[in-house]
């Protein structure tokens, strides 16, 4: 092929920029720590309880404002119903196959979930007096239920941003099927790093954070796996990050994301109360930039 | 909708002069404004200040220049591109609004007012020709004048068209026109004469195919393109794992030490 590595090279970039990259962080830490919380509240310690709040009183926020960025992303935001409501014969839009229509959806449905999650957490911290909201989490039926169900919709919405990236034809990203996976478990990572700075900050002391910790230092282990499994997978457009990108890949988040926060969970006399504060910062900023290169990595393609 | 005979362009590389008028024509029939008020800079690239396929040009003619070092020897290459009007059209199939149709004369058209300019279908076009439209904040592109062919019209193009390098018809009977121009083209000694597109082995046949006497992309264009619904199951699957894996590591983690407590608050 003349030296070009991949019938992906003759597309032509979408333009998705910066507004995309903050959607992809603040889409993966609303899914993220929507799972985590529903994973505390059924597995964890009932002194947990108050870690698994934070968890739902984080995700909605970070849902709202992906969708004010998915919405001003578009071209025509006053068009944005046209996702879930087909605009030339009103019925319901949906196309199970288009990753951004599915998403769209579960964007719609998951935000019910987490606000009726993030109404349980605001009654379970005392700032909504109305004493039905807090059987909208476990332990209890209904409760039970929601957080079910939202928790399968968060992992989708962590996730499917990945695999929208993958059912295009752009170098890169059309180039491995891993996206979706390498997305998942980063908003795992990213989210329990956030879930722990802000428990620090609070002074909490439960010892779920140690469990948090713990399970954010398997997870950055398996995404770093991953990354390599993703990189690797993509063949002769592996070349495509001998770029500025590929830089920014290898220090932003391999090193600076990845390498460094294991090695001070494994150190921990390094940097002793700091660390793990430095080790979740590390892993935020580490999510943040791997979005970045790999929304704008392609781009510059 | 009543179907049509599916129509589209047959392009025969080997007869266009790369005088622009199909360029031209689309633009002044689609009514596709200049670009940055017609403040346009050269490209020095060739002949060619159109430069790519957009949201305002419908129609890109392309001047490859294949010079030896000395220019002893060389050869023009010009190809007017355009919308390949694909039978399995990747665009349509990732559009989330359904702006994008597939018409009676079984050729791809955008539906402006229902598209909100989200750029899935540009990510997805595997020939980089779909882009956004300044003017109307939507995505574009060659309709293969589907006004014009409503009311028995030929495409604006192929009517100006002055060396007929494109033309117009039924996709069967541009079919046996093409391959006869192959065969013309390898008796006369141009054995490199190729069609691209015009089997159902690319994305189910290409409705605006071409004659090539060189490799795809030595044009621009894709050897081997794809629908990217390919990495759809594959892609869903491994975030499945991915999500297990996350669960696991999760119940892992807090199940034995939660179990624990909740026996010793029970002791």
């Amino acid at each position: 092929m003349n030296g070009i590595p991949s019938s992906t090279y003759f597309t032509a970039p979408p333009d998705w920029g910066w507004l995309i990259v903050f959607y992809f962080f603040f889409g993966g830490l609303a899914g993220g720590c929507y799972f985590i919380a529903v994973l505390i509240d059924f597995f964890g310690r009932p002194e947990d309880r108050p870690l698994a709040r934070l968890g739902y009183l984080i995700s909605f926020p970070c849902l709202i404002i992906s969708g004010i960025l998915l919405t001003v992303d578009l071209y025509r935001p006053e068009r944005f119903w046209h996702m879930l409501i087909e605009s030339n014969t009103l019925q319901p839009m949906f196309k199970y196959w288009s990753p951004m229509s599915v998403g769209s959806w579960s964007l719609l449905i998951f935000g019910i979930f987490s606000f009726l999650s993030f109404l349980s957490a605001l009654a379970d911290s005392g700032r909504v007096t109305w004493s039905g909201a807090r059987r909208l989490r476990p332990p209890g039926t209904i409760g039970g239920i929601i957080s079910i169900i939202g928790g399968l919709f968060a992992f989708y919405v962590a996730g499917y941003t990945g695999v929208l990236l993958a059912v295009t034809n752009r170098p890169i990203w059309s180039d491995s099927p891993l996206l979706g996976m390498l997305f998942v478990i980063s908003a795992a990572s990213i989210s329990a790093a956030l879930m722990i700075l802000l428990a620090e900050r609070n002074r909490w002391t439960m010892p779920g954070i140690a469990d948090l910790h713990r399970m954010d230092v398997w997870v950055l282990a398996l995404e770093l796996i991953v990354l390599i499994a993703f990189l690797i997978s993509l063949g002769p457009v592996f070349r495509a990050w001998f770029s500025v990108w590929g830089v920014v890949l290898l220090l932003g988040v391999v090193v600076l994301g990845m390498l460094v926060p294991l090695s001070l969970s494994w150190r921990r006399q390094w940097l002793g109360g700091l660390n793990a504060t430095a080790t979740a910062a590390l892993v935020l900023i580490g999510g943040f930039i791997l979005r970045m290169a790999i929304v704008l990595g392609a781009e510059a393609v | 909708m009543n179907m049509a005979e599916p129509m589209g362009f047959y392009t025969d590389t080997t007869v266009c002069i790369g005088c622009k008028a199909c360029e031209v024509a689309c633009k002044e029939w689609n009514q596709l404004p200049s670009t940055n008020g017609g403040q346009n800079t050269l490209s020095g690239d060739s002949y060619d200040n159109t430069r790519r396929l957009d949201g305002l040009h419908w129609r890109h003619v392309k001047f490859v220049e294949q010079f030896t070092e000395d220019r002893g020897e060389g050869r023009w290459l010009l190809m007017s591109d355009v919308c390949k009007h694909c039978v399995q059209a990747a665009c349509l199939e990732v559009c989330p609004t359904n702006a994008i149709i597939r018409t009676e004369f079984d050729t791809v058209v955008i539906q402006s007012d229902a598209c909100n300019g989200c750029r899935d279908c540009i990510t997805a076009c595997p020939f980089g020709v779909i882009d956004i439209n300044p003017v109307s904040g939507t995505a574009q592109k060659c309709t293969l004048c589907y006004d014009r062919l409503q009311t028995g019209m030929e495409p604006a193009c192929s009517k100006a068209c002055p060396t007929d390098s494109i033309q117009f018809g039924t996709i069967s009977d541009l079919r046996g026109r093409a391959q006869k121009r192959v065969e013309q083209l390898q008796q006369g000694g141009e054995k490199r004469a190729y069609l691209y597109g015009a089997d159902e082995k690319m994305l189910g046949g290409l409705n605006s195919f071409f004659l090539l006497v060189d490799k795809p992309e030595v044009y621009g264009l894709p050897p081997d393109p794809k629908m990217p619904t390919r990495n759809l199951v594959p892609g869903t699957l491994f975030s499945m794992l991915g999500a297990v894996l996350v669960g696991l590591i999760g119940i892992f983690n807090f199940r034995n030490r939660g179990a624990r407590a909740r026996e010793e608050t029970r002791l």
